[in-house]
């Protein structure tokens, strides 16, 4: 490692990858650290994608490809249920990935196009002068190293801390946290081509519970809910035991995941004096579904092409950086997670009679493209009294 | 006194996001607990695993 790169990327998950193998590609000295002794390790993730997704960041190789998704189904808290089929006949609609592999590969690619890579390298303190960042402080193995950057990306995930260091607020409402438990788990009947959601507040308090088929007989088996609905006793983990006695009692667990997805609106800035903020250090995730694997690559290199601008123009100032802020907020992907931020809080406050009622309502639906929007179009539609009061918000998703 | 029981925690980091006052930092496996910990039990709430608990000091 050197003690001065153009650009310091702060995390080596897929923000953070992304971000320095974009800025390497461009020609840029690059240093990625990454805290964790090994990259994408323990996964905390249920590593759903979709086919475009990926698409716009890599060619989808078997080798982080865990299983090819069909469709998908939705169950409400009577049983009666929902499927969700798209309508380009054959079509995969997305993948569910191996992140151990996936981060792993992202990183190696970033390498390979020239950026250096630091693991077990932790960064312990922004270099700040005259309230500008400079670099960081990074530990390794009980080292301390200085590290002088002209642009620190931070991407340093769900427990930031680095743009906290240099006087960004970025805690999350207790309420906006999904705090979550998955099981990876084995021998257990799935359908290996379908993702499956249940809703309900017996089952999922303001959150769902997902089975992301990663094989055959093997899915990711979890549960995220609010913050303000755990405690004692009744944790992500408690529903997800409960969940897994009653359907897969003799299923195995060969991992043991647990984590947060912050759902809450993103930070009011993402830029600072020589900094920027990408993927869920930003809290870029869609607040509705909880995805936050390819807005963490759309914000790394994001970041990373201002980087490369701001540097060719020998100033990167926090006027200069906001044009990455002001990007992604207009991008489409900003768009979405203002728009369903707004769905989420909508949803959240649903009772179970609704939910009854909306998923009876319909028992397949053929989409041309599965997402949320075009579910909520569609479920608006056939519901016009249910969801009446989700009208106005039905004018943004024309 | 906020007390992590580390034969639970998976070290999510979820704590971390929710800690008002940043006290909380998550070193690689380690889970670290600041100076400036106020004991307000958030981050113990909504840990997935029940990992964290506020603890009243007892006086020796
Ligand atoms: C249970 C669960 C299920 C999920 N399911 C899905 C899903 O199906 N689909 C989807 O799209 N998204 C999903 N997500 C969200 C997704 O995992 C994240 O949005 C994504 O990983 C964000 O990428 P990132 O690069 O921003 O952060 P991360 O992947 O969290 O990477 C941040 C990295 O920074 C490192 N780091 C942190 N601090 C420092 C430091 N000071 N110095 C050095 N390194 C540091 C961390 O160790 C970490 O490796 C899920 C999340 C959870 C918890
Ligand atoms: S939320 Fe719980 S399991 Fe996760 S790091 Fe904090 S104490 Fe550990
Ligand atoms: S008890 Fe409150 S102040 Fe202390 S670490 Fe937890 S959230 Fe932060």
């Amino acid at each position: 490692m050197k003690s001065r790169y153009d650009v310091l990327v702060i995390g080596g998950g897929p923000a953070g990858a992304i971000a320095a193998g974009t800025a390497a590609k461009a020609g840029l000295s690059v240093c990625l650290v990454e805290k964790r002794p090994a990259i994408g390790a323990p996964v905390r993730c249920a590593e759903g994608l979709g086919t475009e997704a990926l698409a716009e960041f890599t060619a989808p190789d078997p080798c982080f490809i865990s299983a090819e998704l069909r469709g998908a189904g939705i169950v409400a808290p009577d049983g009666s249920s929902l499927q969700l089929n798209s309508q380009m006949a054959g079509s995969k609609v997305g993948y569910i990935l191996d992140r151990k592999v996936f981060d792993r590969e992202l990183v190696w690619r970033a390498a390979e196009t020239g950026a250096d890579v630091a693991v077990k390298t932790r960064a312990s303190a922004p270099i700040l002068e005259n309230g500008a960042v400079k670099g960081a402080v990074l530990q390794y193995c009980g080292q301390t190293m200085r590290v002088e950057a002209d642009v620190v990306i931070a991407a340093d995930g769900v427990e930031s801390k680095f743009p906290r260091w240099c006087g960004i607020d970025t805690t999350v409402p207790v309420r906006e946290i999904m705090t979550c438990a998955q099981y990876l788990m084995t021998d257990i009947d799935i359908d290996p081509t379908l993702t499956v959601f249940y809703v309900g507040n017996e089952i999922a308090p303001q959150g769902y519970l997902w089975i992301f088929p990663k094989g055959d007989r093997s899915a990711n088996v979890g549960v995220g809910i609010s913050g303000l609905k755990s405690g004692s006793g009744h944790r992500a983990r408690d529903y997800l035991d409960r969940f897994v006695a009653s359907k897969f009692p003799n299923g195995k667990t060969i991992e043991y995941i647990v984590g947060g997805v912050p759902v809450c609106q993103p930070l009011a800035c993402t830029a600072a004096d020589g900094l920027m903020i990408a993927g869920d250090a930003a809290r870029v995730v869609d607040p509705l579904t909880g995805g936050g694997i390819y807005n963490a690559m759309f914000t790394g290199r994001l970041a990373a092409q201002t980087a490369v601008s701001a540097i060719s123009s020998g100033k990167c100032t926090k006027d200069v950086l906001m044009a990455y802020d002001r990007g992604w907020r207009e991008s489409h992907m900003g768009k979405t997670i203002a728009r369903n931020w707004h769905l989420k809080e909508y949803f959240v406050k649903m009772t179970d009679e609704k939910f009854n009622a909306l998923i009876s309502s319909v028992s397949t639906l053929n989409l041309e493209e599965i997402s949320t929007k075009n579910l909520v179009r569609e479920l608006i539609r056939k519901n016009p009294l249910v969801l009446g009061d989700l009208a106005k918000l039905a004018l943004s998703l024309r | 006194m906020l007390h992590v029981f580390r034969d639970v925690c998976g070290y999510c980091g979820c704590c971390v996001s929710v800690c008002p006052e940043g006290a909380l930092e998550l070193i690689d496996a380690y889970l670290e607990v600041g100076d400036n910990c106020t004991g307000c039990g958030i981050c113990a709430k909504v840990c997935p695993l029940g990992a964290l608990e506020v603890k009243d000091e007892v006086p020796v």
